[in-house]
């Protein structure tokens, strides 16, 4: 069994006089998809972002067998750790095409990539971001990563907001992506888990209430009722 | 319509002084929300530096340097006093207020209180005839100078990669970073930028004025700040457009008006605008 890509050992959060994160443990495996599910405000942007060096942080976080809790982000992402955050943020007063430009990091980016997921962001290359559907703009920030090497993406919320059939679209894309990089995913649409996570984490008020096989957990209905609050058939086509 | 002409390319060249000044105040709050009143030391810096140096190396080198060590400072003061202070907005507040006071009192200690001749080109001082107007050239070179600045800062923005992480830093900073860029360098470089501007500011508000004193920059400072908040945070364009306008209303009251209500229209304007456009003309969007 290979290593993991991301170790999480005893993380800790605090902000604004809350402890929001309160030792949190989990792998996330190098290949496939590992879902980072729970109930609203249980902390997993938190915890994204603390692994990102968004926020102050207490506890381990090794990637790739580093240590890196505490890394300045921008860093951290040079080394290969790619962010989608959720609502997109991408810069509204740009173009598509700027925006791209952006996240360039590499001298040769993967344009031919990028273009064959998204041909309608090559069409769009001109008009500003802000002026997209949540759909495009959902395009924007999930190209924007994949036009450098990573290592390991790390997915807020990619279908939050989306038509049904931009959801189908997206999960496509993303379970293209995870055949060629491990995915942490935070995502609330258990079709979506169903289809695209190999692994599943779940946390409940801070900490990890649930891990194991995706599967496993979506097959349980008492387990998938009392964790995430909703029937075992939940997101079964 | 001489008097009119007249003010109207008065008023211009105070809006070019006034733009030079917001333009970078505008952008460092922009990017890196720092509400910098150290902007005024800027500005202080490149026209006593100027007036130093003029007589040992000549006016045209004496510019340059006098841009070049106001750039200087403000990439000095961002490095060692503001960047410690990212996350703690009142003590950066304090900071640069205190630099602004001590820079104004190291001025006085070093060269004294009352205002120094500045120099200036020959040409500058000579006056032309516009529509039966007596203008002085110096108007001419302020406006030229703010129009040029202009033209270049809208240029950087959209041209240059450096240009375009500002603009994007100035909506989101978390998320450069987040793209694997480190945005502190873009912190130092809009400060050095904004340094050099108010320098030049500072320069052409001597030439302006013909003298310049220790608490110059503080009291430009007002009404640029005034223009930054009217323009828009973050806003190069928008700055230009409220620079004019602030420069033609303060211009035209207080020459129509009872003295002083021409500073009075400006607060009026600000309020004005604030009741109708919070977020100021272009909003808190890097416009190029």
């Amino acid at each position: 069994m290979t290593a993991p890509i991301l170790r999480v050992a005893g993380l800790s959060v605090r902000l604004g006089g809350s402890h929001i994160l309160q030792g949190v443990t989990f792998d996330v495996a190098a290949t496939g998809v590992t879902a980072l599910l729970g109930r609203n405000g249980v902390g997993k942007t938190t915890t994204l972002r603390a692994i990102l060096g968004e926020i102050p942080a207490e506890g381990g976080v090794e990637y790739d067998g580093v240590p890196v809790l505490g890394r300045r982000t921008h860093r951290l992402i040079r080394d290969g750790l790619a962010y989608v955050p959720e609502d997109r943020c991408v810069f509204a007063g740009l173009t598509v095409a700027e925006n791209l430009r952006l996240a360039e990091r590499v001298p040769n980016p993967d344009y031919r990539l990028v273009h064959e997921l998204f041909p309608e962001l090559e069409a769009r290359a001109a008009q500003r971001a802000g002026t997209l559907s949540g759909g495009q703009q959902q395009m924007v920030a999930v190209a924007r990563v994949l036009l450098n090497p990573n290592r390991l993406l790390l997915v807020d919320e990619p279908t939050k907001g989306l038509a049904p059939a931009v959801v189908t679209s997206v999960a496509a894309v993303l379970g293209r992506v995870a055949e060629r990089v491990p995915v942490l995913l935070v995502e609330q649409n258990l079709a979506v888990v169903r289809k695209l996570a190999t692994d599943a984490i779940v946390l409940e008020a801070g900490r990890v209430a649930w891990q194991g096989r995706a599967t496993d957990l979506l097959g349980d209905a008492e387990a998938t009722r009392s964790l995430l609050g909703v029937g075992s058939t939940a997101g079964r086509h | 319509m001489s008097t009119v002409v007249l003010l109207t390319l008065t008023g211009l060249g105070l809006a070019a002084l006034y733009f030079l000044i917001a333009s970078g105040l505008s952008l460092v709050f922009g990017l890196a929300g720092v509400l910098n009143f150290a902007h005024g030391l800027f500005l202080s810096v490149g026209a006593y530096a100027t007036w130093w140096a003029a007589p040992h190396w000549g006016l045209p080198a004496a510019v340059a340097f006098g841009v070049a060590a106001a750039a200087a400072t403000g990439a000095l003061v961002e490095l060692v006093l503001i960047r410690p202070l990212y996350t703690r907005h009142t003590e950066q507040v304090l900071v640069t207020v205190g630099l602004s006071l001590a820079g104004v009192a190291l001025l006085q200690s070093l060269w004294g209180a009352d205002a120094r001749i500045f120099p200036r080109p020959a040409w500058a001082a000579e006056v032309t005839g516009v529509l039966g107007a007596s203008v002085p050239v110096d108007r001419y070179l302020l406006i030229g100078a703010a129009v040029l600045v202009l033209l270049a800062l809208l240029a950087f923005l959209r041209f240059t990669r450096y240009g375009l992480i500002i603009r994007a830093g100035v909506e989101n900073r978390a998320m450069v970073s987040a793209l694997g860029i480190d945005v502190r360098i873009a912190f130092t470089l809009v400060f050095a930028i904004g340094g050099a501007l108010a320098g030049l500011a500072g320069i052409l508000g001597g030439m302006y004025f013909s003298a310049i004193s220790p608490g110059q920059g503080a009291s430009l400072l007002i009404f640029a700040f005034i223009v930054v908040v009217i323009g828009g945070l973050g806003s190069v364009t928008g700055s230009a457009i409220a620079a004019v306008a602030v420069g033609l209303l303060q211009q035209f009251v207080n020459y129509y008006g009872a003295p002083g209500a021409g500073d009075v229209s400006v607060v009026v304007l600000l309020a004005a605008v604030l009741l109708t456009r919070p977020a100021g003309v272009a909003g808190k969007v890097a416009t190029a």
